[in-house]
């Protein structure tokens, strides 16, 4: 609920055509796969499980290599296992466990709400022309540590290094929210969507 | 780091952009729609938008354009939310768990609550548990007592209710609120600047981020408040008469040494 509106309303106003489905079929005719998400991790991937969405996934992303964007949840739930509210699986996609933040500092409130600056690795991908620090807007409570550093697209620093977005091939995925990160963050759905349409 | 914020408050009345001073007095400044793309350029941080209507009467007086029809405040978030690509936060007549989905389902993502949340607390709570914490924001008013305590005020500052500003803010806190959005009632409007011991004690008795409202005169007050402990700074009327509010208001941040988003 929420960000599924506002990441349509941001692609409308970047003139990229999308639609927003109830049904897994519909996947197959998309040429790109964005997965929005807000909420607890297991509530996330129930969803996905009872509406059918897993299988299709599966075979659009992962077999047919299509380019999936994750987005605040949509990037925790590629993970191996979620440890919000009790151990759950996730899609497995990228190995890897999401856990709370623990920032070092006692003064850091959890969640991490509001306009943070992101160190981007990797160039080109969702990054380009953004420069290599930017700031986006995040809300969240966990996050996910990759088995492999090298998905790392992007780190965050709220008391220590935290994942901001990672890409590994066609599968592209942020913590924070591109959709409510002004011009800068519908800059990085531009740069997606070049790959995507 | 994490950033302070910057942010304009639009107060809504009837279905039109009103200027408020002292809470009683309203100046009808200009047409909601009208000034949505414009706000939404602003390079701010986030949005809150306050429907501080009495009754249900919503009328944009004009049918010259193509706004007729647009009475409700619910079809002003939705213009509004379909080209806002920041964090919006809407409040004003919210009073039901289906009153928060309505907002949220049209784009909001945050919504704050305020005299309800006295009336019935159980309500926080209950928002926090399907919407997270984070899009609960309790709205807090408040008046200064001659001894020197801040009373938080409801129904537009119109009923006094014995709480001190603090205590409702850790109680609003403790029952789930994720941001408190407080506002002096009395330099509402007035330009001379935040009330800090307000704001101070607000910071003092909770722990999540503070939003000061009411008093900005001068883009130096918005330091003053960071200064006192809000994590962002919030104005209304400033944005109305003043150029380039928003370029203005961050230079004055910056130079102070606080670390904000770069625009």
């Amino acid at each position: 609920m929420g960000n599924l509106g506002s990441v349509f309303n941001a692609f409308q106003a970047l003139g990229v055509p999308a639609e927003i489905v109830n049904t897994p079929a519909k996947l197959s005719e998309a040429t790109g796969v964005v997965l929005p998400g807000v909420g607890a991790f297991g509530d996330g991937m129930r969803n996905l499980r009872q509406g059918g969405f897993v299988e299709v996934l599966d075979e659009e992303v992962r077999r047919k290599g299509k380019p999936f964007l994750g987005l605040c949840l949509g990037l925790q739930l590629l993970a191996t296992t979620g440890l919000e509210h009790g151990e759950n699986a996730g899609l497995g996609w990228i190995p890897g466990v999401v856990r709370r933040l623990t920032p070092e500092h006692a003064e850091l409130r959890v969640p991490h709400i509001g306009w943070n600056d992101v160190r981007a690795v990797k160039a080109g991908g969702l990054y380009v022309g953004l420069g290599e620090v930017h700031s986006y807007y995040f809300v969240h409570s966990f996050a996910l540590q990759p088995d492999d550093l090298s998905v790392v697209s992007g780190f965050v620093d709220y008391g220590g290094e935290w994942v901001a977005s990672v890409e590994s091939d066609n599968i592209s995925a942020t913590q924070f929210h591109p959709e409510k990160s002004h011009k800068s963050g519908l800059t990085l759905l531009k740069n997606w969507a070049a790959h995507a349409c | 780091m994490l950033k302070k914020r910057l942010i304009p408050v639009l107060l809504l009345q009837n279905g039109l952009l009103v200027r408020s001073e002292a809470f009683s007095i309203h100046q009808i400044i200009g047409d909601p729609i009208h000034e949505v793309g414009r706000f939404n350029e602003w390079s701010v941080d986030e949005l809150i938008y306050l429907d501080i209507s009495r009754d249900d009467s919503y009328d944009l007086r004009r049918d010259d354009k193509k706004l007729r029809g647009l009475t409700s405040p619910l079809t002003i978030l939705e213009a509004v939310s379909r080209t806002c690509f920041m964090p919006l936060t809407w409040g004003g007549r919210i009073r039901s768990v289906d009153d928060m989905r309505a907002r949220i389902s049209r784009g909001a993502d945050k919504v704050t609550l305020n005299s309800e949340a006295l009336r019935n607390p159980e309500l926080i709570t209950e928002g926090a548990k399907v919407f997270g914490n984070q899009a609960m924001v309790v709205s807090i008013d408040a008046r200064r007592r001659p001894d020197g305590q801040h009373e938080v005020y409801i129904a537009g500052g119109n009923t006094a209710t014995g709480w001190t500003a603090a205590d409702w803010a850790r109680e609003a806190e403790r029952r789930g609120a994720g941001e408190i959005l407080v506002q002096s009632i009395d330099r509402d409007g007035a330009g001379d600047g935040y009330d800090l011991d307000l704001i101070s004690s607000v910071a003092a008795a909770t722990t999540i981020p503070v939003i000061a409202l009411g008093g900005v005169g001068r883009y130096e007050h918005y330091v003053d408040g960071i200064r006192a402990g809000a994590s962002a700074v919030a104005a209304a009327n400033l944005w109305h008469f003043k150029e380039l509010s928003d370029r203005g208001g961050k230079r004055a941040l910056a130079k102070a040494g606080i670390d904000i988003r770069k625009v």
